[in-house]
């Protein structure tokens, strides 16, 4: 009766048809074109036709080496030194620009070690493209479990039966509500080198003793200044979410563990953590995928450097499909970074399968 | 349990709340920091920024920054076009993801358990992967307008709109809500000769209160907040929405003072908006969570 009531190919389709087709039009098909397109020369503008180039973007942006490079030695085969002392080595680019080595024309030097008298140099198609990829691991693998930790224990302390907490729930979320693009600029005033709120305060606590850095200035502090601003601006988010997940544990449990005499702790292991299970789940595989998204906070903050020591995929593929207008470059980065994010979510969930 | 201290009790409370109002102080202090220095000109609020005056509305206070960055930006009509595109889209949103979600669970049609598969598919791709294939694409639509007959979306209204109507998880939403509502009401209202768009509008959507508020509120954050879309396909101020409109004050020397007022200018409505619907907006970030 029910089944004959509900049957309707007609409304059925008419109904689901404009949503359907703007996601398969907006959604489904930019990204089975982001594959194709990446096998291609497509620009933006073009007065060539676009050619099939097979996996040429790919072996651009992927192409990586490791060569050796024997130090130079005089007639008596001594090692020549350098004036600091350090063992002199051929230019990279005797290997890079020779004819014998036609595989490694074009590439660049990312990084090198010794190896005993030797040095052993990695040298990428990419260099720019390999910085971006590791400082976006970094950042995912960082920001992921401090942001879903952090957001845990805001949880448990809005959880407390406390008059008014509601309150500090509302403005522990309030940065959630705001752009990204407003705390990004705000944050620039924060970190600033000469009159950042942060260092007149880190000076004002030591008593002058700390010395002032230009936190997205230096190589070194940039990438970490803009992991702090995210998870302080998202952690609200992700606290709110985890605070569901509390309030689905029946309190009668907490009472069982009160009866038998649990401790706060032993109550959390025991009781908390096994509740939260499927929350945990969640909220890694959104936070995983946010912080993979990572842009407007590195084009608003520091453009990608100082050094690329900021730069990350999405900001590349942003750099090259629209800054270059080259579709065919910046989908490549794309359809990496899909990958990227699908084979995580998929260990995320066999990780913490159910057993 | 022993007795406790009162005095203990007394102190334990007071340090629990010293803890909460530290993290508060945490997340507060930049939009204190925001909306006191917009007030201030650029000598002061840059020397204000080695002490506690950096957060206190004290010294040459004014409005003069905001008379000041509303000479130098178009900035109502960047309002104005965050607006339009905000509001438009959160309607469009409301009506066809809840109309294609009442198709998936009070109607049976074929082809319906894979449609519905591939919406729910498309939760796992980021949009920054498919926004430089989809720039592309929007180049080369085409679209039948007042003017006539054209190629290519950039630049416009409707490229900062339609592909942002329909997404998974406004569906999955409005889906979820759906089907805990009664089957029997939609039945009794068929069978007394209710068309189906009748019975989505008459019955079920006046039941929908807290759901099309849910999907509302997180539509418009999605949409105000938009930036790397309207960055790549509007090159044009006439329609250049607020977050990208920021580009206005670095050109040359950044003047913080007025850069402080644009930002408090399109954040302020936000949060209070915020602060007004708090539960609900909490809510709806919470719902997202709960039954994924």
């Amino acid at each position: 009766m029910a089944s004959k009531l509900t049957r309707s190919n007609g409304a059925g389709w008419a109904f689901a048809l404009p949503g359907f087709g703007l996601i398969a039009l907006f959604i489904v098909l930019p990204f089975f074109f982001a594959f194709g397109l990446s096998l291609t020369n497509q620009r933006l503008i073009s007065p060539n036709p676009t050619e099939y180039v097979g996996f040429a973007n790919y072996r651009d942006l992927l192409g990586l080496a490791v060569i050796t490079l024997e130090p130079e030695r005089d007639e008596a085969g001594q090692l020549v030194r350098e004036a600091d002392g350090g063992i002199a080595y051929p230019r990279v680019r005797t290997v890079t620009r020779s004819d014998d080595y036609p595989q490694y024309r074009g590439m660049r030097e990312w990084f090198r070690w010794q190896s005993g008298d030797n040095a052993r140099v990695v040298i990428a198609s990419d260099v720019v493209f390999m910085k971006a990829l590791v400082n976006t691991l970094t950042f995912v693998v960082v920001v992921a479990p401090v942001q879903a930790g952090l957001a845990l224990v805001l949880a448990l302390l809005i959880n407390q039966k406390l008059r008014g907490v509601n309150v500090f729930r509302a403005i522990y979320f309030m940065p959630v509500v705001v752009s990204i693009v407003v705390v990004s600029l705000l944050w620039r005033f924060i970190y600033d080198g000469n009159d950042g709120l942060l260092n007149n305060m880190l000076v004002g606590l030591t008593f002058g003793l700390f010395e002032p850095v230009d936190w997205l200035g230096n190589p070194d502090t940039a990438l970490g200044a803009i992991m702090a601003m995210s998870v302080w601006q998202g952690v609200g988010f992700h606290m709110v979410i985890w605070l569901a997940g509390l309030q689905t544990i029946s309190p009668t449990l907490y009472e069982a563990a009160d009866i038998e005499g649990a401790s706060k702790w032993q109550a959390f292991r025991y009781v908390t953590w096994p509740g939260l299970r499927n929350t945990a789940i969640l909220i890694l595989i959104v936070i995983t995928m946010q912080a993979f998204a990572l842009f407007a906070q590195v084009d608003v903050m520091t453009n990608g450097g100082p050094l690329d020591s900021t730069q990350v995929l999405v900001f590349q593929a942003v750099e090259r499909g629209y800054g270059r207008q080259d579709i065919s470059g910046g989908s490549t980065i794309s359809v990496i970074l899909f990958l990227i994010v699908l084979a995580i979510s998929l260990l995320q969930r066999w990780l913490t399968r159910e057993r | 349990m022993a007795a406790v201290n009162p005095e203990n009790r007394g102190l334990r409370l007071a340090v629990r709340y010293l803890v909460l109002i530290l993290i508060a102080v945490i997340f507060l202090f930049p939009l204190v920091f925001m909306v006191v220095s917009s007030l201030k000109p650029d000598q002061q609020l840059l020397s204000d920024t080695s002490s506690l005056r950096a957060f206190l509305p004290v010294g040459d206070i004014s409005l003069n920054n905001y008379a000041d960055a509303f000479a130098r930006a178009p900035v109502g009509l960047f309002i104005f076009n965050s607006v339009v595109v905000t509001g438009l889209t959160v309607l469009l949103a409301l009506a066809i993801c809840s109309l294609a979600a009442f198709s998936f669970v009070f109607l049976r049609w074929s082809g319906q358990g894979l449609v519905l598969a591939v919406i729910l598919a498309t939760l796992i791709i980021p949009f920054e992967t498919i926004a430089i294939p989809l720039l592309l694409i929007v180049s080369r639509l085409p679209w039948i307008g007042i003017e006539g007959f054209e190629i290519g979306w950039l630049n416009t209204y409707r490229v900062q709109i339609i592909p942002w109507i329909a997404d998974g998880l406004t569906i999955f939403l409005f889906v979820q809500y759906f089907k805990d509502l009664p089957r029997e009401l939609v039945e009794a209202a068929r069978v007394e000769g209710a068309s189906w768009f009748q019975v989505y509008y008459r019955v079920i959507i006046p039941l929908s209160g807290p759901v099309l508020a849910t999907a509302a509120i997180l539509k418009f954050l999605i949409m105000y907040n938009q930036y790397l879309w309207p960055l790549i396909v509007v090159q044009q101020e006439t329609y250049r929405p607020v977050m990208v409109g920021l580009g206005y004050y670095f050109q040359l020397n950044p003047a913080w003072g007025e850069i402080m007022a644009y930002l408090t200018v399109i954040t302020l409505p936000v949060l209070a908006f915020y602060l007004v619907l708090q539960r609900a907006f909490i809510a709806s970030i919470a719902s997202t969570g709960v039954k994924g």
